[in-house]
């Protein structure tokens, strides 16, 4: 019993080790990790937001700044949780870091939390980064603030995930920009950030129902004016689903070792 | 009690490389253990076995009787490594590479702290603690890795060639702290390609050849098995012809140096008489090689590939 308890208290120190070293790589190289994102949404504001938002008008009485605004988030937070795992997971094995870990009593679950929860803090603090500028231009509502945490967080996790599994199969740093360039970044424009799916001609919606970054969007768009292009059960059940699946995978290929040992 | 024990260890990369071909290998506890053998011999891959770096293809090991396939976080938290290559991140610094493999071990913040501390300061880095890793010279990542590995104190200390491209007085005093924490109770293994290390270090040893174990023994039966030693000696003038020495090896290299090849049974007041009586003086003699080092070609030159077993 009290080895069991021992066990345990050296596990969470470890997995706290991972996670500080995590969030001290982002404070660190924060230019590279914080500053884009809100650099990027700022521009989204100024030109989609401001320029062209004016003659588009609104989607369900929700003026066009107001109603980009949570997909804007949305945006920043899955890039940039996608990109701190793909990139920290990436780098620790092509510097062979990734050794110090695995020489370690940490059972690979929480490796894989610890990367996974890095993956969450920059997704939050570039999400908050980016509310911050979107009060600058805009207000927005909250109807349902947990509604937003959770989908936030599931989203966060879904993309944290993805960048883990790119980095066990990736052997080039091409290998970790392919994925963001032709499949991440695609799916984020046709989620429905910019839009309602309801605009779009019936084949093209049904398309879009096959994107999960829609359901993504409008549940955390949801959380905010109450309003969804997608059934929100449908929607909250693919996304745990999603998060399940991955972690499952992910788990899988680091215990084998997949990438990281011969 | 054993350290460390080897069962049919065998590996086969992706490649198809077959880099261990079933090495058996007991190390006993407090034991300070030579594993020699030439590039790609499998020495690496052993290790990484060990250490989790590597997946086995088969075959078991315990470690302080405990069996990494049934308790494996147990058994990882008995080895300290210190690897061949180097394996920390550029961008941090000693301070946090230390501390936080301490933290990865599960050792409380404060305590981690002051370990590192220790550590650091006993390799001659708390100056430089603060320093980005990439910054830190040849001799200096090495000694980091060895801080790292220790601060978690383990029973088991491997080092992978911990003394490459390390300066003769860090060596030295490499050697002397080895010795000290051996003293203290550590087990050590170690690779080396400075025989004279293994020699003066390690009581056993085995030698591994092509993914066998070619020899295991005590260091003193090892060294008992070399059936000759050749001597060089210097002349004070030259020397007209090659002296006749009955039933000894003598190659005159230079008209000052000849060497002189004893079995285990002549000695050498014959060799100095027959060259006093040809009224050479000599000035002074060494050893050709180190005597491992001379075992060691052997044993590996003569082994045919693929073959089993000890030398004759
Ligand atoms: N990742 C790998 N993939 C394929 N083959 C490998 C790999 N790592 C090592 N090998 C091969 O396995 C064999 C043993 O290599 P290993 O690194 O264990 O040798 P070593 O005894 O440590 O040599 P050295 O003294 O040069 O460090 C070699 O033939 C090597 O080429
Ligand atoms: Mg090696």
């Amino acid at each position: 019993m009290k080895v069991a308890a021992s066990r345990a208290t050296e596990n969470l120190i470890g997995f706290m080790t991972i996670l500080r070293r995590e969030y001290d790589r982002i404070i660190r190289i924060w230019g590279q990790t914080l500053v884009p994102p809100a650099m990027t949404s700022t521009l989204y504001f100024i030109i989609f937001g401001g320029l062209i938002g004016a003659r588009v008008g609104s989607f369900d009485g929700i003026p066009y700044m107001q109603f980009i605004a949570p997909g804007l988030i949305m945006m920043a937070v899955i890039t940039t949780s996608y990109g701190n795992v793909v990139s920290s997971f990436f780098g620790a094995k092509f510097g062979k870091h990734i050794e110090e870990l695995l020489v370690a009593p940490l059972p690979p679950s929480l490796i894989l939390l610890g990367y996974l929860g890095g993956g969450l803090i920059r997704g939050l603090l570039v999400g908050a980064l980016v509310t911050v500028v979107t009060l600058l231009f805009t207000h927005i509502r909250v109807d349902h603030p947990w509604l937003v945490v959770a989908s936030v967080v599931l989203t966060s996790l879904t993309f944290a995930l993805g960048g883990f599994i790119n980095a066990v199969f990736a052997k080039t740093f091409d290998q970790i920009n392919w994925f963001p360039t032709f499949v991440l970044t695609p799916l984020t424009y046709f989620g429905g950030v910019f839009y309602s799916i309801t605009v779009l001609p019936g084949w093209a919606q049904s398309l879009s129902h096959a994107n999960p970054v829609l359901y993504m969007v409008n549940t955390f768009r949801y959380g905010f004016y109450s309003r969804s292009d997608v059934n929100l059960t449908v929607a909250w059940s693919l996304m745990v689903a999603t998060v399940g699946v991955l972690f499952a995978l992910a788990y899988v290929l680091l215990k084998r070792g997949t990438g990281v040992r011969d | 009690m054993l350290a460390l024990s080897l069962r049919g260890l065998t590996k086969t990369y992706k490649n198809g490389n077959q880099a261990l071909k079933g090495i058996d290998l007991d190390v006993e506890e407090g034991d300070f253990f030579a594993l020699l053998g030439p590039n790609g011999a499998g020495k690496t891959t052993t290790i990484g076995i060990v250490t989790s770096l590597v997946n086995k293809t088969a075959g078991h090991v315990s470690v302080f009787g405990i069996d990494t396939d049934l308790e494996l976080e147990r058994a990882k938290s008995c080895i300290g490594l210190i690897p061949q290559e180097m394996n920390f991140n550029m961008f941090e610094t000693p301070q946090a590479i230390v501390e936080n493999q301490a933290g990865f071990y599960g050792i409380p913040r404060r305590l981690a702290r002051e370990r590192t501390e220790k550590y650091l300061r006993q390799m001659q880095l708390w100056d430089r603690r603060k320093s980005m890793a990439r910054s830190l010279s040849g001799g200096m990542k090495r000694r980091l890795m060895i801080a790292r590995a220790l601060v978690h104190e383990p029973r088991l200390l491997i080092l992978d060639e911990p003394t490459a491209g390390v300066d003769i007085e860090i060596r030295r005093s490499m050697w002397e702290f080895l010795t000290e924490i051996n003293a203290a109770g550590t087990t050590i293994i170690l690779t080396t390609h400075y025989l004279e290390e293994a020699e003066s270090l390690c009581r056993n040893i085995a030698i591994i050849d092509r993914g066998h174990i070619a020899m295991h023994d005590t260091m003193p039966n090892v060294l008992r098995r070399l059936q000759s030693e050749v001597f060089v000696l210097n002349l004070h003038d030259p020397a007209a012809a090659v002296p006749a020495l009955p039933a000894m090896g003598v190659k005159q290299i230079d008209p000052v140096t000849l060497e002189v090849e004893l079995n285990k049974d002549q000695d050498l007041n014959a060799v100095f008489a027959v060259l006093s009586a040809a009224g050479l003086r000599v000035m002074s003699m060494r050893n050709k090689v180190n005597r491992l080092e001379e075992l060691f070609m052997r044993l590996v030159s003569q082994e045919a590939p693929g073959a089993t077993g000890s030398v004759p």
